[in-house]
């Protein structure tokens, strides 16, 4: 009987001893997949928006993701909870990737929507999806405003006041 | 210690030490396979074959490609394909090779379901054969996205993209699978590692468990018959060659199998050599560019018919988003295929045609997956969306609901006949 506490004992031991291993290798391998410092690091983009004209179009790279920047004029469509504005100036800021199935949709001037090509998907200037198969409107990437410079990949006040809202 | 006696030849000197006699006569000469099945039998040995072609010509493949996303493009199209002696026929080969295997799964998939070899102690060569298709599924997706063209860069994009649709930790997920916060050349070089090595083990590893899941329930035949094998194994033995229902798997029954193969291999290289495009995507000749999306994505042609279920729900219901519902079908077309042992409730073993309303229920099943198949390719809209959207409805509706329904009667049918 002693003999067989003893093995029940050495048993638990070893099945400790395994499982603390196990855990930490998994995390290891965890680990090993996670986006590389240099990745994390090179994770912020900077784009001065003073020289942007009123109603300008411009995408930038963030992250390997475009990133949609409206300067609105006058006549543009507003909304107050997805707009982003920098003194008296309000810009669309939005990851260029349809919400469906992640294409980049084109900004048409004229009809003033973001069309995706790839199932016929609409959204607004407000970069709301008001037809077809994107189930949300555009993301609002994390930001923060710098005097008249938008920095990319931190969020900042701004942001947090507008997914808030969103 | 053992003893040994001296051997008088290379093969008794292996005998001894190996016991290769023995292990020839279970897995060749006395391994029993039924008389009467039909060709459709053979689609596990052309698969194998298939295999084996797809890992030589990879191996080839791999001595010249570069797993970075700056050379990877040119290393396939240019040094490959240009310079490499028989470059080209190795990519054709491998191409070709991952396409048609899933060609023969699907008929093997296919002729289980009808003779119902999933069932009555052969449980686990379905289960096994469909982990197989599982990872073959895994296997062909990663190495689809190696050449870094257009196609494959956004179709790692979609898919990676997927699991996004996973609660709470959906976003993390992504970004951890892909190394990144886009698909970049991390993602590139941990795919290369799963397709030339951990994925080809695991499939060695799973082909090993499903010939093994097949030795002892033994392979199922065209009537369905349970057939005493020890018993008619003997007659065979004991030379009544045609009273016995079974024969050996060498030499006898694998002469028809090669005959099948032979036949083929004459089809997979006739496209090899002359139609090697069909498995080709033209956007794929475009080098990836993360800043455009192609028009229009859709994968190679065996994952339609689940790119369709994935797609089939357009609209919301409810509070539930159409993409979430669109997530959750997908889900379930992707193991639904394991529960069939669970499914069928009938412990009746014989062909579709000899089931009544299960031969139906096959035909509606094949026919539905060729609709899937050929929406899964056309864009989503109009007409086009409901259509994908009813096929998606009868999939389910047909495996969740008339499956287990049709079977049951028949259950009882057989309970009381017997
Ligand atoms: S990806 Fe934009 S509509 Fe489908």
């Amino acid at each position: 009987m002693a003999d067989q506490g003893r093995r029940d004992f050495i048993g638990m031991v070893f099945g400790g001893v395994a499982a603390v291993g196990g855990v930490a290798s998994l995390y290891a391998m965890k680990r090993t997949w996670d986006p590389l410092p240099s990745v994390m690091a090179a994770g912020f983009t900077t784009v001065d928006l003073s020289p942007m004209k009123e109603g300008e179009f411009r995408t930038v790279q963030w992250r390997g993701k475009p990133i949609f920047i409206l300067k609105k004029s006058k006549e543009m469509k507003k909304c107050d909870d997805r707009d982003l504005m920098v003194g008296n100036e309000d810009y669309l800021i939005a990851i260029g990737l349809c919400t469906h199935l992640g294409c980049i949709p084109a900004w048409e001037a004229d009809k003033q929507i973001f069309k995706c090509a790839c199932h016929g998907g609409e959204f607004d200037a407000c970069g709301v999806n008001t037809f077809g198969p994107p189930p949300r409107p555009l993301d609002i990437p994390p930001f923060k405003i710098e005097g008249t410079k938008l920095v990319l990949g931190e969020e900042g006040p701004e942001y947090k006041k507008l997914v808030g809202k969103a | 210690m053992a003893h040994f006696e001296k051997a008088n030849s290379v093969g008794e000197w292996l005998d001894q030490r190996l016991a290769v006699n023995k292990l020839m006569k279970v897995m060749m000469t006395e391994y029993w396979i039924p008389k009467n099945i039909n060709f459709l039998w053979a689609m596990g040995v052309v698969l194998m074959t298939m295999f084996t072609v797809l890992l030589i010509s990879g191996i080839f493949l791999l001595m010249y490609y570069k797993p970075d996303t700056k050379l990877a493009f040119d290393s396939v199209n240019y040094t490959i394909m240009q310079e490499v002696y028989f470059g080209w026929l190795w990519r054709h080969m491998h191409a070709v090779a991952a396409s048609v295997v899933f060609l023969v799964i699907y008929i093997h998939m296919f002729t289980a379901i009808y003779y119902g070899s999933y069932k009555r102690g052969r449980e686990m060569i379905w289960i096994s054969g469909m982990l197989l298709f599982v990872t073959f599924s895994a296997e062909a997706f990663s190495g689809y996205m190696l050449p870094w063209g257009q196609m494959s860069y956004w179709a790692a994009q979609v898919i990676t993209n997927l699991f996004g649709g996973i609660p709470f930790i959906g976003d993390e997920l992504v970004i951890w699978i892909r190394g990144n916060f886009y698909v970049a050349d991390s993602t590139l070089t941990r795919f290369f590692m799963l397709h030339v090595l951990l994925l080809p083990l695991v499939i060695m590893g799973i082909i090993g468990l499903h010939f093994y899941s097949l030795r002892i329930p033994h392979v199922n035949n065209q009537e369905g018959e349970e057939i005493d094998f020890d018993a008619e194994a003997e007659k065979y033995k004991a030379g009544q060659k045609k009273e016995s229902k079974v024969i050996p798997f060498w030499p006898v029954f694998l002469s028809k199998d090669l005959f099948v193969m032979g036949v083929f291999m004459i089809f997979y290289f006739y496209l090899v050599f002359y139609h090697y495009n069909f498995a080709m995507d033209p956007i794929n000749f475009d080098p990836a560019n993360p800043m455009k999306t192609p028009a229009h994505i859709y994968p190679e042609w065996y994952f339609l018919w689940s790119y369709e279920v994935l797609r089939g729900f357009f609209f919301d219901v409810g509070p539930i988003a159409a993409m979430d519902i669109g997530l959750a079908a997908f889900g379930i077309a992707n193991v639904i295929f394991f529960l069939m042992p669970v499914l069928d409730r009938s412990p009746v073993v014989k062909p579709a045609h000899k089931r009544g309303p299960f031969f139906i229920w096959f035909w509606i099943l094949v026919v539905d997956m060729i609709v899937l198949t050929i929406w899964g390719k056309l864009p989503p809209t109009g007409i086009n969306a409901w259509i994908g959207f009813f096929a998606t409805i009868v999939f389910l509706v047909s495996l969740l609901v008339a499956l287990p329904a049709i079977t049951k009667k028949e259950a009882e049918r057989a309970g009381g006949a017997a």
